[in-house]
């Protein structure tokens, strides 16, 4: 006997949710996931002068705003042929790490480990430390993290004047020259946030963690530092549950690169799947519209010539996300694939042994932390006051071009055509309209729906925590989703 | 005093700016002016059958409801229906749930430019028909309509701004939670006064660029941006600059010009909105209560008085000018 269960609103996650599944025998069966909000920047955008694109587009998300900007600026850039001088570039990325970094905090502790301290776990050894620092609002971990996170966005504050939609990233560089003074300053918050992620998330250096080489020296290094550590809490919680048998989906991941570094991205662009690491062909990406509430072209388009004309009476239509497709596959994006492209040891061999599940997407973005930390402090000395921070230019009066960028969330894609001088079309892929998509043409669930298939649920409890887990580890952004 | 948040067409960035507060941390805050979060999209456990449950007890009025806040436009489109946002798990259109709520509650809170007045997702052809929660941009009427008044004659407060800084909430809160929030402390769009009675250009540290109409003519330049780069800090209603965000911040201090994003209308200013559309040289968009006359006269009187050090510094990316150091000369 199948039964159908819709959850929704599904909170602690950016925007609106809902997920439908049909289980039977206590099993998922399927799933569907609805992004049931559509504001249409995409149709407000044409017409625009295409400068204009940096007022707007970091207005489609108030959590990944930076990332936006970002995208355009680089579409922008790419339009006029600029490329940033270095300080510019390095005080890009600075900006970008920092949202980056913020996110993954905020995603941790307010969103993710929340669903541990849900009654349903009142059994479990480990719940009453948990519900005493991780219940929703009123944990011990609430308060400090919102601390901690305030004190860090401090550096948006220096490097973009506030945050969320900021104005600062130009394609060019950035509007805000850091002066000697003030770089001595970003210098120290970033340290200081170094000490809230050593002292209370890590309780280790972050080169201890960043140098973690392996799902046997993750273990090892949990064996001694038990309670130590909000990451060694989440570690034992998953240990206990076996969250890595948990949520996996298509183990085919991409990334189009991350901090611009010279030249070549810092961390890796490219694809990984059973096979290992391949080039990624951005012109291989298509939307398919088939299950989504907007009339479709005969067959699934590049982004470069994309349309989003809702209709909403649409037959077989349940979401108002796309159906995004790299070759016609379904892949998954996010820290762990940046982190697997990028060739890091531990992300390598916790998807070599589990492919991607609740537990390695949430250490795949701790690490994250970890290592970009780090990373952002070397970016911060080496910036060169008295240096130009931005080159600027001409648009031209007809350009099509692309941004892509590496939002917290994943991969983020902007595809610009200008046509007299103004916006034509403005196309935008958010990570999670990767992760989140509905079924293709050929039926082919994405990404969280394959996840979901297969959990194990007691159906005399609606509030499932293992789908809430597996939902909220990929660390969606609904609002970015459906722009 | 308790309070429900419910989010519909924007970006959920007033939330996660609120979060910022650097009053002291906002759950702390928040407990200790007694204020309860029943229901948070972001910030809750409760989910799902959970928190549907909940909200239909606030509609029935089977569960009291002290503060209603509202973050994102009202999407009636399509056609009236409100489908372009069905609350998920409840097929019921977001613009329903909330017409319904706000009679319930005692006060209702418009959380940023888009609840307020449509914002930046009535840009454009506004593509999903949203409004605000009493306005449709500076007109009366939106959502609720112009006659709406919540349980002790107050309208709508709309706390504009896109985002809207943590402290503008808070505060707002913590009055309304007191009782000390009345009709006279907003002002004629509904904003509360304590901030919206400023004007972004007070306290903003280009100044004496300002003074002396030495403009910067690209981003990065230290000069003020109002004659080339579009800024509208004179005429823009909000203590952007003696309230600063994250820590030191303004969007002067980083480098790009005020977009007005506390009134209504902002995200349509009619022109590219990084640059200043001008008359016979003289900027359309005048300060606040300036007669045009007098700002002609006293731009051309300070332009021909500017010092060499703010016109040079003016357009640079910093100082290369000292000020003079007295009884030593030039600098």
């Amino acid at each position: 006997m199948t039964r159908r269960i819709v959850l929704g609103p599904f909170n602690r996650v950016e925007g609106d949710l809902e997920v439908s599944l049909d289980i039977a025998d206590g099993v998922v069966q399927s799933a569907r996931v609805n992004s049931p909000l559509y504001r249409g920047f995409e149709q407000i955008l044409q017409g625009k002068v295409p400068e204009d694109a940096l007022v707007f587009v970091p207005r489609i998300c108030g959590i990944c705003s930076v990332a936006q900007s970002a995208a355009a600026a680089n579409a922008l850039a790419a339009a006029m042929g600029l490329t940033p001088p270095s300080n510019g570039r390095l005080a890009a990325d600075l900006t970008l790490a920092a949202e980056n970094l913020a996110d993954h905090l905020t995603h941790f502790y307010l969103f993710f480990m929340p669903d541990f301290a849900r009654i349903a776990y009142r059994d479990r050894p480990w719940f009453a430390a948990t519900e005493a620092r991780f219940k929703a609002q009123v944990g011990s971990a609430a308060d400090q993290v919102l601390s901690a996170r305030s004190d860090f966005m401090k550096v948006l504050g220096l490097l973009a004047g506030k945050w969320p939609h900021t104005l600062s990233l130009q394609p060019g560089g950035s509007s805000r020259p850091l002066q000697a003074s003030e770089k001595i300053r970003l210098y120290r918050q970033l340290r200081e946030f170094r000490g809230f992620c050593e002292n209370t998330l890590f309780g280790d250096k972050l080169e201890v963690i960043a140098e973690l080489d392996s799902e046997v020296a993750l273990q090892r290094w949990l064996a001694s530092h038990r309670d130590s550590s909000d990451f060694a809490r989440f570690l034992a919680i998953a240990e206990d549950l076996q969250l890595h048998t948990l949520g996996r989906a298509t183990d085919v991941f991409m990334s189009y690169g991350a901090y611009a570094n010279e030249g070549e991205p810092w961390l890796a662009r490219g694809v990984w799947d059973a096979k290992g690491l391949s080039p990624l062909d951005p012109g291989q990406i298509s939307e398919d519209l088939s299950h989504a509430w907007y009339s479709e072209a005969e067959a699934p388009q590049s982004p470069a010539q994309g349309s989003t004309l809702p209709e909403i009476d649409k037959a077989d239509a349940y979401s108002w996300c796309k159906a995004p497709r790299l070759a016609g596959r379904v892949v998954e994006t996010g820290a762990l694939a940046r982190q697997l492209i990028a060739g890091h040891p531990l992300a390598r061999d916790l998807v070599d042994s589990h492919g991607g599940n609740v537990r390695s997407r949430v250490v795949g973005r701790l690490l994250e932390v970890a290592r970009v930390l780090i990373a952002m402090e070397g970016w911060a000395q080496a910036l060169r006051p008295g240096e130009p921070y931005c080159v600027f230019g001409e648009l031209p009066d007809e350009a099509d071009s692309l941004g892509l960028i590496e939002a917290a969330r994943g991969s983020l894609g902007h595809w610009l055509s200008i046509r007299r001088g103004r916006i034509h079309n403005y196309q935008i892929i958010a990570p999670t309209t990767w992760n989140f998509s509905p079924r293709d043409a050929a039926g082919n669930p994405g990404a969280l729906e394959q996840a979901l298939v297969g959990t194990v649920v007691n159906e005399g409890d609606n509030t499932m925590p293992s789908v809430q887990h597996i939902v909220r580890s990929f660390d969606p952004c609904m609002v970015c989703t459906v722009h | 005093m308790n309070l429900l948040w419910l989010q519909s067409g924007g970006c959920g960035g007033c939330t996660l700016s609120w979060l910022g507060s650097e009053m002291g941390p906002l759950f702390a805050t928040l407990r200790d002016e007694n204020i309860d979060i029943l229901w948070h999209p972001s910030l809750s456990e409760a989910s799902a059958d959970e928190a549907q449950e909940l909200l239909r007890k606030c509609a029935a009025g089977l569960q009291s409801l002290d503060i209603l806040c509202i973050e994102g436009s009202l999407l009636r489109g399509p056609n009236g229906t409100g489908r372009f946002h069905l609350l998920a798990g409840t097929g019921i259109p977001t613009v329903d749930w909330v017409k319904q709520l706000a009679h319930r509650a005692r006060h209702v809170v418009a959380v940023g430019t888009c609840a307020a007045f449509g914002g930046i997702t009535a840009a454009g052809i506004n593509p999903t028909d949203a409004c605000g929660l009493q306005y449709e941009g500076e007109h009366k009427g939106g959502l609720l309509g112009t006659d709406f008044r919540d349980a002790i004659g107050l309208p709508v407060i709309n706390i504009a701004g896109c985002p809207t800084h943590p402290d503008w909430v808070t505060e707002t809160l913590i009055a309304l939670a007191r009782g000390q929030l009345k009709n006279e402390d907003v002002d004629a769009l509904g904003r509360p006064r304590f901030y919206a009675d400023h004007l972004v250009h007070q306290g903003c540290a280009r100044n004496e660029y300002y003074e002396f109409k030495a403009s910067a003519e690209h981003p990065t330049e230290q000069g003020c941006l109002m004659e080339h780069l579009g800024c509208k800090g004179t005429q823009a209603h909000a203590d952007c600059n003696l309230r600063p965000w994250n820590g030191n911040g303004s969007c002067l201090s980083g480098g790009y010009a005020c977009i007005r994003c506390t009134e209504p209308g902002f995200e349509e200013p009619g022109h590219p909105f990084a640059s200043t559309p001008k008359v016979a040289g003289i900027p359309i968009g005048l300060p606040a209560d300036m007669p045009k006359a007098w700002f002609v006269a006293l731009a051309a009187l300070s332009k021909s008085a500017t010092p060499e050090r703010v016109r040079e510094n003016a357009r640079a990316d910093h100082v290369v000018r000292a000020p003079t150091v007295k009884g030593k000369g030039k600098s």
